[in-house]
């Protein structure tokens, strides 16, 4: 018996970050040249722009290793580049941010590119152990990551709850991939999904789909499995609640929507409760956001919200509805990783300023700031012409085409309740006088240099959508055959 | 292809406040300078668009294609017919003197201020000329949010719950019109084969009467009648008017309620016209309610300025009346009237800001007899109000009596209770003009007051001058749309097939 041959091409995105992390950590031994540590940080920022490259250079390819389990497809490398522009964006904004609140070390870079590398390796995960390991990979990083602010109650508070029920919906997971193993005898992604094809009524296959989903669920933070995200959200340093907010969710989709499209596709059980659970996130994240007094939990729920919106393209389902997702998982990501980055550019009396008034009169006192910030939220909004509009657009029809009408106009209803919350950030930036102690900025180029990229994208999105529209498409071709 | 005069017009004005955006604050004289360059020279291209308009052809004319996003059928697809032509013209002919009007109102954040109001009326003309449904979408949304910073940064003491107020009643409004765009495209596409938002493509298709049309007139009626507004849509009109700056509510009294009504007729008329059908009488009565209820609610403001807003939720009224009449002369009428209350609502808000500026107050009961300190304000003052009320020889006559006739034809009833909006308008016009500028000087402050300054003058003739134009010779202003007009009925009637419409 010879051994499989194996290509290691196929894992050359993911094997980059990793190995990046790892010569961060050793790197980080050698002896530091007057404490300074900018160096780490820049070489886990080349790591993840040469994984990048090589994404790009990859597309269009197809290949398979490791007896099926890993995937290469234009599937996966999508999400590769929108995992790997939220974690480079992420970087850039951490190098600074963290070392003003005096928490930049070695480790979080290399957190960072080992939890990076486990969304890589989600997005081309064809089996589900992998899929499994994976999701613990990035996981586990991220719990750490989450209280990297050792000495604040919300820290340890974030990570605790963030690992608790972490590990908790781990356990629904891996209790689900067992049960699906036992009735499908293996956990190759396309056998399951046959199976579920040919068996659509066998109560194993039914439990452990149903097991899988709540895993999914916690992890994307979609009601009733939110509870977590405001706290986590709020507790962790900002950088990493965008990765959290960004990444991580991207990269859960992109293994929800492999099983998804190919098992649940027209089987109208599933799609109702997807239909059901869309409906509730998008409702009670907006409606829960309007009550938010910190910056950061109101895009907590938001975040929640913008779930519910690409759930609407998960039931939607079929070539149009993926590709959709996989359009507003880029708006997205690009929207909120620059939301997120003013806020870490932003501070009050040497205190994170995370509450909405901290940002009363930033539009008199920095207009370009506050001008960025208003257009992320705009295009969180949806306000045309920034990426969440043709974003939602694109959701919406999808969900038109596929005949939830109803489903669309409760996701348009809730775009119409979200401008409340959004745009009273803008009230306070522009139409409220500032208080004694209110924002100041905080002058990072390299955060600044995030926050132009996130917002060349989002404009970028909104006004030429088209090719990022074809990109979408041909992404999702190798997906719905 | 290259670009053309239309959407070098469109794109104007938020060019030119990109350019500005990068001046230096401090510099107000150049921004605001610069703002009314812009926006002038964007009037001479309207002027020109108007010069080269063909007034013999029904169709779009200077229409211009290109593929925006070709996989999802959108295009920059712009073009103009009479009924847009004119509402083009009005966009552009009012910005420049809102510009003027705050030049010195709006003394803080000035380059915010002219930048956002260069953005607005891109987004204004952008509404006017889009061809495609998504691009109208666009513009449709897009526009909202210079107006909202308008009224929440440079509004009165009440600006923020005016502002949001706005905002989220359009934004609901329009989200539904969003799902029935939607709705349409595919319906369309699935039915021809071809998807596409090319407006002209999908109204040449005819959507399925029923209760399927009925549900997508009703989807972006509402988003309509919200912005005209259409009673009972229109409680955030007051608290907007009132609240937003001078220059705010002359471009939303002037051009963004005339948004809601060329909406029904660019959209709701040919799209659905058997629901349109099925719906005018719901419709006719709103508008008279409109009529009447806006008339009497402004008889006993107090403020000046609201008394000014509510007498647009009359006149819109009446517009709409024009419009859902569906013959000839109530189209045309309603057209006009746009075009009257625009001009007329315009000046008057413009007239009631200046003596705001002068006495900081807009209360009725704090002026009298300002005839005698401010006489060539007040005399222009009587002209536009007796504009606003309809008086014969001046513009506000030819609309609502072209109105009128249009609504004769289809309900004497409605046509009677709705002539008597004129004469509640008058009421409350002549008896608001008699109580600020005759009788004595009844408070010592206003005896010091000055009269209309060269800059005032100069922001006031031009009105004027085009009140009297349309009054004495409105051929000019009506023969563009006659076409475009007959046409639409023609559709109208071919689609729902009827041989007359009542």
């Amino acid at each position: 018996m010879t051994p499989p041959a194996v290509s290691l091409v196929v894992l050359a995105p993911t094997l980059i970050v990793v190995g990046t992390g790892l010569l961060v950590l050793l790197l980080d031994l050698l002896p530091p040249r007057g404490g300074d540590r900018a160096h780490l940080s820049t070489v886990a920022l080349l790591g993840l722009v040469a994984s990048l490259f090589t994404t790009l250079l990859l597309w269009g390819g197809r290949g398979r290793a490791f007896r099926d389990m890993i995937v290469l497809d234009n599937y996966a490398l999508f999400f590769h580049i929108v995992i790997g522009y939220a974690a480079a964006l992420i970087v850039l904004l951490s190098m600074d941010y963290l070392r003003r609140l005096g928490a930049e070390s070695a480790e979080v870079y290399a957190l960072v590119l080992f939890s990076t590398a486990g969304m890589l390796l989600l997005a081309s995960a064809g089996d589900l152990i992998v899929v499994f390991l994976a999701i613990e990979l990035m996981s586990l990083s991220l719990y750490v990551l989450a209280g990297l602010f050792k000495l604040r109650r919300e820290a340890g508070e974030a990570s605790m709850k963030y690992f608790l029920l972490g590990v908790f919906a781990s356990a629904f997971l891996l209790y689900g991939i067992a049960l699906l193993y036992g009735a499908a005898g293996s956990t190759n992604l396309d056998r399951v999904a046959a199976a579920v094809a040919a068996r659509p009524r066998d109560p194993l296959l039914v439990a452990g789909l149903g097991l899988v989903m709540v895993g999914f669920g916690f992890k994307i933070a979609s009601v009733p499995f939110h509870m977590w995200a405001p706290d986590v959200y709020e507790g962790a340093p900002t950088s990493i609640t965008a990765l959290i907010a960004t990444g991580s969710k991207a990269a859960v989709f992109a293994a929800l929507l492999r099983l998804g499209a190919a098992a649940l596709r027209q089987q109208p059980d599933w799609t109702l409760l997807l239909w059901v659970m869309a409906a509730l996130t998008m409702t009670v994240g907006n409606v829960v956001a309007i009550a938010q007094s910190s910056l950061k939990r109101m895009l907590a729920y938001s975040s929640v919200a913008h779930v519910g919106y690409m759930l609407v393209g998960v039931v939607a389902g079929g070539p149009t509805g993926v590709a959709a997702v996989l359009f507003y998982l880029l708006a997205y990501t690009f929207t909120t990783v620059g939301t997120f980055g003013v806020l870490t550019l932003c501070e009050r009396a040497g205190e994170e300023a995370v509450a909405v008034r901290d940002y009363a009169g930033l539009g008199r006192r920095h207009p370009a700031l506050a001008f960025t910030l208003s257009l992320f939220l705009l295009s969180l909004v949806g306000i045309p012409p920034l990426a969440g509009f043709v974003g939602k657009f694109y959701l919406f029809g999808a969900a038109v085409q596929a005949g939830h009408l109803w489903l669309a106009v409760i996701g348009v209803l809730n775009s119409a309740v979200a401008a409340y919350y959004y745009l009273r950030v803008i009230v306070y930036m522009y139409m409220r006088e500032p208080e004694a102690a209110a924002a100041g900025l905080r002058p990072s180029l390299a955060g600044g240099l995030a926050l132009a990229i996130a917002l060349v994208g989002i404009v970028l999105l909104g006004v030429v959508p088209a090719p990022f529209v074809d990109l979408a498409q041909a992404a999702v071709a190798p997906l719905v055959r | 292809m290259r670009p053309g005069l239309l959407t070098a017009l469109t794109l104007l004005p938020a060019a030119g406040g990109l350019v500005l955006a990068l001046a230096p604050r401090e510099r107000g004289p150049l921004l605001r300078g610069g703002a009314l360059a812009v926006s002038v020279l964007t009037l001479a291209l309207a002027a020109a668009l108007y010069a080269g308009f063909d007034p013999g052809r029904a169709d779009y004319q200077f229409v211009e294609r290109v593929a925006w996003v070709p996989s999802l059928g959108i295009a920059w697809h712009v073009g103009i017919d009479g009924i847009s032509l004119l509402l083009v013209l009005l966009t552009a002919f009012l910005t420049p003197i809102a510009l003027a009007s705050a030049w010195q109102a709006v003394a803080d954040r000035t380059k915010e201020f002219v930048v956002t109001l260069l953005v607005l009326e891109t987004g204004m003309l952008g509404v006017f000329v889009s061809l495609d449904l998504f691009l109208f979408f666009v513009f449709w949304e897009a526009m909202l949010i210079p107006m909202y910073l308008v009224i929440g940064v440079w509004g009165g003491a009440n600006r923020i719950y005016a502002a949001i107020k706005f905002v989220l009643y359009t934004m609901a409004g329009s989200a539904l019109m969003l799902v029935a765009i939607l709705a349409l495209y595919y319906q369309h596409g699935q039915a021809t084969g071809t998807f596409t938002f090319d407006l002209p493509t999908i109204t040449r298709w005819v959507v399925p009467p029923g209760s399927g049309q009925n549900l997508l007139f009703l989807a972006f009626a509402l988003a309509f009648a919200i912005k005209v507004p259409v009673v009972p849509f229109h409680t955030w009109l007051p608290d907007a008017h009132v609240e937003a700056p001078t220059a705010g509510s002359v471009i939303l009294a002037g051009v963004l309620l005339k948004m809601g009504t060329y909406g029904f007729l660019r959209f709701c008329l040919p799209l659905f016209p058997d629901a349109s059908l099925t719906f005018a009488p719901l419709v006719l009565a709103l508008a008279v309610v409109g009529i009447v209820y806006g008339a009497w609610v402004s008889t006993v403001q107090a403020d000046l300025k609201k008394l000014v807003a509510y007498s647009s939720v009359s006149h819109l009224g009446f517009v709409m009346l024009g419009i859902f009449a569906l013959n000839p002369q109530g189209l045309v009428g309603g057209l006009l009237q746009m075009v009257n209350h625009g001009l007329s609502t315009g000046a008057l808000f413009l007239m009631v800001g200046m003596i705001y500026e002068r006495r900081h107050t807009r209360l009725i009961a704090d002026f009298g007899g300002l005839w005698q300190p401010m006489p060539a304000f007040s005399a222009l003052f009587l002209l536009v109000a007796l504009s606003s009320l309809g008086l014969p020889g001046l513009n506000g006559f030819v609309g609502e009596f072209l109105i009128l006739l249009g609504a004769f034809q289809v309900h004497r009833g409605l046509a009677v209770v709705a002539a008597t909006g004129i004469i509640f308008a008058a009421v409350y016009l002549l008896w608001m003009y008699q109580r600020v500028a005759f009788g004595p000087v009844t408070h010592e402050e206003n005896r010091r007051l000055t009269d209309l300054d060269l800059r005032e003058w100069a922001v006031l003739a031009p009105i004027v001058l085009f009140i009297v134009w349309i009054g004495v010779y409105p051929a000019p202003f009506t023969r563009p749309a006659e076409a475009t007009i007959e046409a639409l009925i023609a559709q109208v009637q071919a689609k729902a097939g009827v041989a007359a419409l009542r």
